[in-house]
């Protein structure tokens, strides 16, 4: 049991003056500091958090409107621009760092009444997925310490289901929400490539890189989507939100459904037990109305593949502004400007961002352009011509979030393509830009199991309100 | 299947202003060949007729008017970060030499 109630609920309480936002960021801050050995969290922000409250239960005194989000406390992933305290992404070469202004995401949440109270745990710069690669050390998973939340935003997904505030914020280049939602039990969901703002967010993959939230419901999911979707002048990528809200969910139910199974998902590589829970969702599914057929989109496999030439080149490119000269670390040891370069991203990068810069810098060298990246973008498009023609036969797509549950700490640290391939089944999501969102679906030996969902681009109010009728159906 | 030699290794380095001790080439030079064995399965895709695909959601140049705006912090909030600072500059070391 929560000790947070509905999003919805608790703003409306704010509002009315039934609870003081400020309690509820003492709850919060309590929780934070009793759930310590977890590691969920790198920084709180206590006295902004507790000034902000005040200020709301005056204004909510004074009978002034708050907003949808009236004395929410939220966490951060520490990826995003927050004033009141460090931005780090989890990296040494960002300490120190703090924000001159605020991501749209945390200023749309404000201007709606929410409170930011903490900054989550990640992989260094969201490269990973286990949350092995934060410099600040590992976080751990709530339903058992010796193993890891997922990543890369594994301590927003531990701190959902660790209960120390309603929602948190991630991201997710290939799976970095879905993956520590599946891992952890949360709801994690993934929008259409650019329907929320990403100014302000530690640049990773531009063309991949999306921003949402974790929650215990897919009902607060859509409240702060809702709030943060829509065109930013600040990030020229926004999309056009609908018109309609995203948290008005359809309660039609599951009849009618269309769902295609994608066969390539449910093959090899598949974890026996994850394989039985996500067919007994289906069956449930199945059992309340819904269609369900098997899909096959023949270039499936490839994504990973595709996503590791892709991704890397557009790390190289957005991590080369850590340079040492502007913000974050510099080196005193240095005789010069190229080797104050050179000495400063050798100590402060760790070991997954050299990787990946280099690998990036390798496949968009002059002569390995176009047999990498080249072909890698070319078979995206393959990709999304099988997306599109799946749509046209099913409404959404399912499959499971990850092929195991959560894994041991330490397991696949030193084997980094073993640690890529826990991403095979959400990349493709990221590739496409369709939305993606996962759902728990049970657990297998007491570790949470994500069933993922998929819906066409800037379907996402149908994929919410199909996922809302999901996880009303399934049950262990 | 694409191999890397040390030599290889080094070059990214250079290119990606990172330095390494000889410890991390030896290792970067392993994984690296591992990551890109992986990565040469897309050699063998028959991508005939096709193009790349760069941004997804089919946005094409989204122009802003050419006009001064307000972001609500001044330079003096950037400079509070940079490492070392003169007369309101960002100071690096020599280029040269």
């Amino acid at each position: 049991m929560s000790q947070w109630q509905p999003i919805k609920v608790i703003a409306r309480q704010v509002q009315a003056g039934e609870v003081s936002a400020l309690d509820l960021v003492e709850q919060s801050l309590r929780t934070i500091h009793d759930k310590d050995e977890f590691h969920a969290i790198i920084a709180t922000l206590d006295d902004t958090a507790r000034s902000r409250a005040r200020s709301l239960d005056e204004r909510a005194a004074n009978g002034e409107r708050i907003g949808r989000l009236a004395g929410v406390p939220f966490i951060a992933k520490d990826n995003f621009l927050v004033f009141g305290t460090e931005t780090t992404a989890a990296s040494n070469i960002l300490k120190g760092f703090n924000a001159p202004y605020q991501a749209t995401a945390i200023e749309r949440l404000e201007a709606e009444g929410a409170i930011c109270v903490a900054k989550a745990n990640l992989d260094a710069f969201a490269h990973g997925s286990s949350t092995e690669n934060s410099d600040f050390g590992p976080t751990k998973n709530p339903h058992d310490p010796t193993r890891v939340p997922g990543g890369s935003s594994g301590g927003s997904g531990a701190a959902v289901v660790l209960d120390l505030a309603p929602f948190a914020l991630g991201t997710d280049t290939g799976g970095s929400i879905r993956l520590p939602a599946s891992f952890c039990g949360a709801v994690g969901y993934k929008p259409t490539y650019g329907l929320v703002s990403r100014s302000g967010v530690v640049a990773m993959a531009s063309s991949l890189d999306t921003i949402g939230p974790l929650t215990r419901t897919v009902q607060d999911t859509a409240l702060v989507l809702d709030v943060m979707a829509g065109r930013d002048p600040l990030d020229s990528t926004t999309i056009e939100r609908d018109a309609e809200t995203y948290s008005n969910l359809d309660a039609a139910d599951l009849k009618g459904a269309k769902i295609g199974i994608v066969k390539e998902y449910m093959g090899e590589g598949l974890d026996d037990a994850v394989r039985q829970t996500i067919e007994r969702s289906i069956d449930q599914l199945r059992g309340a109305g819904a269609e369900i057929v098997e899909v096959s989109l023949p270039s499936l496999p490839l994504a990973l593949a595709v996503y590791y030439v892709v991704c890397p080149a557009e790390v190289s490119s957005n991590l080369s502004r850590y340079d040492g000269q502007r913000y974050g670390f510099s080196t005193d040891d240095a005789q010069n400007l190229d080797e104050s370069f050179s000495r400063t991203r050798e100590i402060g990068f760790g070991a997954e961002a050299k990787r990946r810069i280099m690998i990036g810098t390798y496949v968009l060298s002059s002569g390995y352009y176009d047999a990498y990246y080249n072909k890698a973008q070319t078979v995206r498009t393959k990709l999304i011509q099988e997306f599109a023609a799946a749509f046209e036969s099913v409404d959404f797509l399912l499959g499971p979030t990850a092929p195991t549950t959560a894994f041991k700490l330490g397991q696949n640290i030193d084997d980094p393509l073993a640690m890529y391939l826990i991403d095979i089944m959400t990349v493709a999501a990221n590739l496409v830009g369709v939305p993606s969102i996962s759902i728990p679906a049970g657990t297998v030996d007491g570790l949470p199991v994500g069933l993922q969902l998929l819906a066409a681009q800037k379907h996402d109010r149908a994929l919410l309100s199909l996922a809302a009728q999901a996880e009303e159906t399934i049950h262990e | 299947m694409t191999k890397l030699s040390k030599d290889d290794v080094l070059k990214l380095a250079r290119l990606a202003r990172i330095s390494l001790d000889d410890e991390e080439v030896e290792r970067y030079t392993e994984e690296f060949s591992a990551i890109l064995g992986y990565v040469d399965q897309l050699e063998s895709v028959d991508v005939s007729g096709l193009e790349p695909t760069s941004q997804v959601t089919g946005l094409t140049n989204v122009m802003r008017d050419d006009t001064a705006a307000s972001y609500g912090y001044e330079p003096q909030d950037l400079l509070k970060n940079v490492p070392h600072v003169q007369k309101d500059q960002i100071k690096v070391r020599r280029m040269i030499g």
